[in-house]
């Protein structure tokens, strides 16, 4: 039977484990991821949940007891922040390398100095190239829901990667909305149970993800872009898959809104992506051909989505809740560099928004479409990356 | 013993290695210097087989070393050690 419930992105993220099964579940507490492995805590306590809880000194030992225990051939789970993800940074190599499907939620916090415990993506997308499949999250059904299909996609045998599961600080991880946890006999009937590409056993010996010579070293990476490049092709399946079983659908790699005919297309992940939705739905009424494409997964990168995007607008506009010093924001440099390739390319715009908690409201972003029509009608770009509610 | 593949679909989804001796190959072929046993002056302490780090000395029956030049990468521990100086280390010839 459906249970419904009115609860914050963190629970349902505790909930989701619990659904899948997850048999070892090793976290260290941070602002704000806490209260998903709290929720965790409490289901292992009152044993509703059949998992060893391991309690690290770390975040990096969290994940390498994550990475012992998935080689040891069960599901596993973690949570993390900011500060935490950085520090579990070097294992993380060695959890994609060594090809474990472990599924992490990263609670998306703002990086330090200066401290801060609001959010953007500074966190994971520094972890963009450690081999981790990325999903960003909209909504609290959408963090259980990719949860069940993070799950469902790593552990497929064309893929063997692990994968971050990234929602917003507080804008998502602590804010209370109705949603629905499936029945269990249906989410079994989703995820079959866990068989690993490989698995540690007492009496056939062996080491795993040892020294590799520069004679087959290019050989394993490429193994890894094979399957990024796999679960590029699989992520849009799955989720159909499940929305036929349980009635929600993402638009696999990126959810497009109101496209079809639009002249401008506003880019950008997680709540921005949402919030993007309310903007557009006004532009529209005021007569204005905007849409939006919420980019779902950044790793892979969903490039030919972006390519069939730019055929059929004239501007594109990225939102990124991220900088990277020196350039602009990730998101809108592998949006160019998607269309490279191209002939005919739209126009393009990129925005810096709501770095540290700053609020993106979908008033924030009518103003930034109408800042990019007004470029779009110039038939040119005056600065391609703006800086949007900057202060004086 | 290493399962060398010929090809790239040949290959695990991550190296994995079982216990074996000498899984990186003949190691030795590193070594500039070469350990020497001198079995007059040793006293079959023991000591040069405990710190050897490689596992590269064997104790014998009569607790004598035996250091394999397969695998000992020449880095001079046992003679550091010896307290009798009963190792020394020779340079290789070519």
């Amino acid at each position: 039977m459906v249970q419904r419930v009115v609860d914050t992105a963190n629970h349902l993220a505790g909930y989701a484990a619990k659904a899948a099964g997850v048999k070892v579940v090793a976290a260290y507490p941070i602002t704000p991821q806490t209260t998903i492995v709290e929720k965790i805590a409490d289901f292992v306590e009152s044993g509703e949940m059949d998992a060893e809880y391991i309690r690290v000194e770390s975040e990096h030992s969290a994940m390498v007891a994550c990475i012992g225990a998935a080689a040891a051939g069960v599901r596993t789970f973690t949570a993390t922040s900011s500060h935490g993800l950085a520090l579990m940074h070097e294992a993380l190599h060695w959890a994609s390398g060594s090809r474990l499907p472990i599924v992490m939620a990263v609670v998306n916090r703002a990086m330090g100095a200066p401290w801060s415990i609001w959010p953007d993506m500074s966190d994971s997308l520094s972890q963009r190239d450690t081999g981790w499949i990325q999903f960003y999250c909209a909504g609290n059904q959408e963090v259980f829901d990719t949860i069940l299909q993070a799950y469902k996609l790593c552990e497929d045998e064309r893929v063997f990667l692990p994968a971050m599961v990234c929602l917003e600080g507080f804008i998502l991880s602590h804010t209370y909305a109705p949603a629905e946890i499936p029945d269990q006999a249906k989410v079994d009937a989703f995820l079959p149970a866990y068989k690993s590409g490989w698995v540690l056993d007492v009496n056939k010996p062996y080491s795993h993800a040892n020294l590799v010579s520069p004679e087959w070293y290019m050989e394993f990476r490429y193994l890894i872009q094979e399957a990024m490049e796999n679960a590029k092709r699989l992520i849009p399946q799955i989720d159909k898959e499940y929305a036929e079983r349980f009635g929600h659908a993402y638009g696999g790699l990126i959810e497009k809104y109101r496209c079809d005919d639009a002249d401008l297309v506003l880019l950008a992940m997680g709540t921005i992506g949402s919030d993007a939705k309310l903007a557009v739905d006004k532009l529209r009424k005021e007569g204005l051909k905007v849409g939006s494409a919420r980019v779902r997964v950044y790793r892979p990168f969903p490039v030919e989505e972006i390519v069939k995007l730019a055929a059929s607008s004239r501007m594109l506009v990225t939102l990124d809740r991220h900088i990277s010093f020196g350039m602009e924001g990730f998101l809108g440099s592998e949006v160019k560099a998607s269309l490279y390739g191209q002939q005919d390319r739209p126009l393009f715009s990129g925005f810096i928004a709501g770095l540290g908690g700053r609020d993106v409201t979908a008033e924030t972003i009518e103003k930034v479409a109408k800042r990019s029509l007004k470029m779009l009608d110039a038939g040119r770009v005056e600065k391609e990356t703006e800086w949007v509610d900057l202060r004086e | 013993m290493t399962l060398a593949p010929k090809k790239r679909g040949d290959l695990p989804l991550t190296p994995l290695s079982c216990p074996t001796e000498g899984s990186m190959g003949n190691t030795g072929s590193w070594r500039t210097f070469r350990p020497e046993v001198n079995y007059s002056k040793c006293t079959k302490c023991t000591l040069c087989w405990v710190f050897c780090p490689d596992a590269a000395i064997t104790r014998q029956q009569d607790d004598s070393p035996k250091i394999d030049y397969d695998y000992c990468k020449g880095c001079g521990i046992c003679a550091n050690e010896c307290p009798v100086k009963a190792i020394v280390m020779v340079r290789e010839e070519e």
